[in-house]
């Protein structure tokens, strides 16, 4: 038995119905990933954790970063979300968790954009927009796959209408599933983009602070 | 189909049935029926029928057409039922069915360049074919010629954090000629995703239709499943999903006034609007686990208790501030003043096209399904329903706030009679309805929303959901209330119907889009001396600018709706003053 939080919707039937009882509700959040084969935990083998092997890519990315002096200009897209994740996106600004406070500023203009933050399985008529938005952007640029359609297609994902999200479709730095992810798991997965956080989920499992 | 009174007709006796419907019903907005939707469903290995369901009145119930296409076609009824035309394009696109005489036979859920034949619901939808592959095209708009007329395409990636959709202007100067939404960029064919499901999962999907709406749809679902099998939820779930529906329009119409705030650059207002909805987000989140409600509804009631012993106070705590923000609101002029005149839509236009909400509310429509068709438990509690006339963003605003304090009064009265007890029940207490189908609605935050569920031959899985999103109805007025109107107010006007609003009257008499069946778009004269139950108005006062409840006259409304002077002012403010004798003088 696999257990794959990239399509997890977080509906809780598996706790409901599983006879074993293998499933149990948790109140897991931040679950960020850089590689998206960190979602899958392939079953009873014990997940051994993947100690981070991509210093080479850290120093190229903390050199990128320093250049942009700490501060993100995200450019959303919505791809065929349900507004679940618009209303969290929406409350970052709010003064509650007030991104600004971070020198992280949503853009209108992918032009000065410099991660493309995408929710939703990418529709049909979404995906050359989208691809468009991408190109529009400068380099270097990176993508973030926020919510549980963009990761994995969720609930809503395939058939003549929509893709799976956006694996095949954009080169993707941080996978977000969570439906929706709320806005404090936004903030950590920003953060975990910019170095500032530790991923926490690694082969599928959570690891506690 | 339960609840419903079904009939079934040929193709040929359509167009009379329509006419009858006229006459019947009446053409008026005050004989309250309407047309809700209409939609496809394969019923036999080669043959579709489609369905129309028609609400006949307040506590009627509903009525459903079932008729056969003669070789995929059907005469169209959008001449003689407006808002019908958008329903009939869509089976169009998806179904492949042919609408002979429809007066804007264009593309709609799927757009210019994508491929049309076969239809992609000709046969049954699988979940692992490929998506649509396709260049796109411009969309199909009118011609619109003219030295100075400028014409500008926004989106479908805009500025901001929102969802994906296009809009094209065509204007001169300020002033906006012609207005097309282009809509369905995210179309994701959720009612096909249901088919094949379990009853239980089907809960889940319903609740991914809108994040925003979760309870609403996942609720509307319930309802007809629960119709189709004969189950009804014990009273413990009925009453805590009242709870559960209020607090969704509580955070959605507190989002919507932050939101309007920032269209009319009140920075302050904006944020405090989002800081409450924030609030009772958190709420929400620590009542259920979720911040938008999600996974508590299902067919036969909820799938686990709640704790509601913390609410009222969790509500006493905010409804202060929330109080104290929405007089504010009504006391800033500059708001007030970009509001009042803008986007008005017309009654006759909101019964016409199928405004529903809010929105149908602030054009003068009194309807609302939790008073006029109860379901869950709002039988059990008193609350009003707030109408406006004017129609215009301000009277849309006014609709919410008010809204808002019934909520608030509802979800206490709720709290008062939730006894203990089971949530969860699945034997049926009436028979199942012998076909296996049912009929859920809910009044959501943007309006009226229904679901058309038939089951499998064995009633334990989805063969066919039909959801009629309020936002489907209110896209398609929208655009009345745009064309006339300038650039400078369309996105107050866009935020003010959350959905939108208005065809300015005085300007002269509208070509008429839909050719001679439609009555045009002459506003309804008020009838003299009408009185509608709830037409109260809360008002800020303007000597204590506190709140003041007005019984609205005809002559009022006439004050309220005229042509504005020639500078605007927001003049109710200086007019009303509550019944307080200190300040009488």
């Amino acid at each position: 038995m696999q257990l794959d939080y990239a399509r997890c919707v977080g509906c809780q039937l598996c706790t409901e119905v599983c006879p074993e009882g293998a499933f149990s509700v948790s109140h897991d959040w931040a679950f960020a990933v850089r590689d998206k084969a960190d979602l899958l935990n392939p079953g009873r083998v014990a997940a051994a954790p993947q100690p981070a092997d991509d210093s080479a890519d850290a120093t190229a990315l903390a050199a990128e970063i320093k250049a942009f002096g700490r501060s993100l200009h995200i450019r959303h897209v919505d791809a065929g979300s349900c507004n679940g994740c618009e209303s969290e996106l929406q409350a970052l600004l709010n003064p509650f968790y007030n991104l600004h406070r971070l020198g992280i500023f949503f853009t209108p203009s992918p032009r000065f954009a410099d991660l493309l933050l995408v929710t939703g399985p990418v529709t049909a008529a979404m995906r050359e927009p989208l691809l468009r938005t991408y190109e529009a952007m400068p380099q270097p640029r990176w993508v973030m796959a926020a919510g549980t359609c963009a990761t994995g297609g969720g609930t809503n994902g395939g058939g003549y209408a929509c893709h799976q999200g956006l694996d095949g479709i954009l080169p993707v730095d941080v996978w977000l599933p969570g439906c929706p992810p709320n806005p404090a798991a936004l903030i950590e997965a920003l953060l975990l983009l910019l170095r500032q956080r530790a991923q926490r989920v690694h082969g599928g499992v959570y690891e506690h602070a | 189909m339960r609840h419903c009174d079904t009939i079934r007709l040929t193709p040929a006796e359509l167009p009379a049935a329509a006419d009858s419907l006229l006459s019947v019903l009446g053409d008026t907005p005050s004989a309250h029926g309407r047309m809700q939707m209409a939609y496809v469903c394969r019923c036999a290995a080669d043959a579709v029928d489609v369905i129309y369901v028609l609400s006949q009145g307040a506590n009627q119930p509903y009525k459903v057409w079932r008729v056969r296409p003669d070789d995929n076609a059907l005469p169209s009824l959008a001449n003689k039922l407006p808002l019908l035309g958008w329903y009939e394009r869509e089976m169009a696109d998806l179904y492949g069915l042919r609408f002979d005489g429809h007066p804007e036979p264009h593309p709609l859920v799927l757009h210019e360049g994508m491929p049309r034949d076969p239809a992609p619901l000709a046969h049954r939808f699988d979940v692992q074919a490929a998506a649509l592959d396709f260049t796109p095209q411009p969309p199909t708009v009118p011609q619109v010629l003219g030295p100075d007329i400028q014409r500008l395409p926004f989106g479908p990636v805009r500025a901001d954090i929102v969802e994906s959709a296009q809009f094209l202007f065509f204007y001169i100067g300020e002033g906006i000629l012609h207005y097309h939404p282009r809509l369905f960029y995210k179309h994701r064919a959720m009612e096909s995703r249901f088919e094949g499901q379990t009853l239980r999962a089907g809960a889940v999907l319903a609740e991914r239709v809108s994040g925003i709406d979760s309870v609403a749809h996942a609720l509307a679902y319930a309802q007809a499943v629960e119709g189709a099998m004969g189950w009804r939820a014990p009273p413990r779930a009925r009453y805590l999903r009242v709870i559960l529906a209020e607090l969704e329009r509580l955070y959605n119409h507190l989002h919507y006034l932050g939101h309007l705030a920032k269209t009319t650059t009140l920075k302050v207002a904006e944020a405090e609007g989002h800081l409450l909805e924030e609030r009772v987000k958190q709420i929400n989140a620590r009542l259920t686990g979720s911040r938008f409600l999600r996974g508590l509804i299902t067919p036969g009631g909820l799938r686990r208790d709640l704790d509601i012993s913390g609410l009222d106070k969790a509500l006493d705590a905010i409804t202060a501030d929330i109080d104290s923000y929405l007089l504010r609101l009504e006391n800033t002029r500059s708001h007030l003043d970009r509001l009042m005149t803008t986007g008005t839509l017309p009654r006759q236009v909101a019964f016409d096209q199928g405004a529903t909400g809010p929105i149908e509310r602030a054009s003068d429509l009194d309807r609302d399904l939790r008073r006029d068709h109860p379901y869950a438990n709002y039988e059990k509690v008193r609350f009003s329903v707030p109408v406006q006339q004017a129609g215009d963003a301000h009277a849309r605003s006014l609709v919410r706030m008010e809204e808002i304090h019934e909520s608030l009064a509802i979800i206490r009265q709720t709290i008062g009679r939730t006894k203990p007890g089971e949530v969860l029940r699945f034997e049926p207490m009436e028979e199942p309805d012998p076909q296996g189908e049912g009929l859920g609605w809910v009044e959501a935050t943007r309006g009226g929303l229904l679901y058309a569920v038939h089951l499998s031959a064995d009633r334990s899985r989805l063969s066919r959901v039909k959801i009629k999103d309020p936002s489907f109805s209110n896209w398609r007025v929208f655009p009345f209330t745009v064309e006339d109107s300038n650039m400078m107010d369309y996105a107050i006007n866009e935020a003010s119907s959350a959905c939108p609003s208005p065809v300015p009257t005085g300007k002269g008499e509208r070509p008429c889009r839909y050719g001679p069946g439609w009555a045009g778009t002459k506003a309804a004269p008020l009838p003299p001396g009408r009185s509608v139950p709830g037409t109260t108005v809360r008002m800020a006062c303007s000597v204590c600018r506190g709140w003041t409840r007005r019984a609205v006259s005809p002559a009022t409304v006439d004050a309220a709706i005229a042509p504005p002077p020639a500078r605007r002012r927001p003049s109710r403010c200086a007019t009303v003053a509550c019944s307080s004798t200190t300040h009488a003088a």
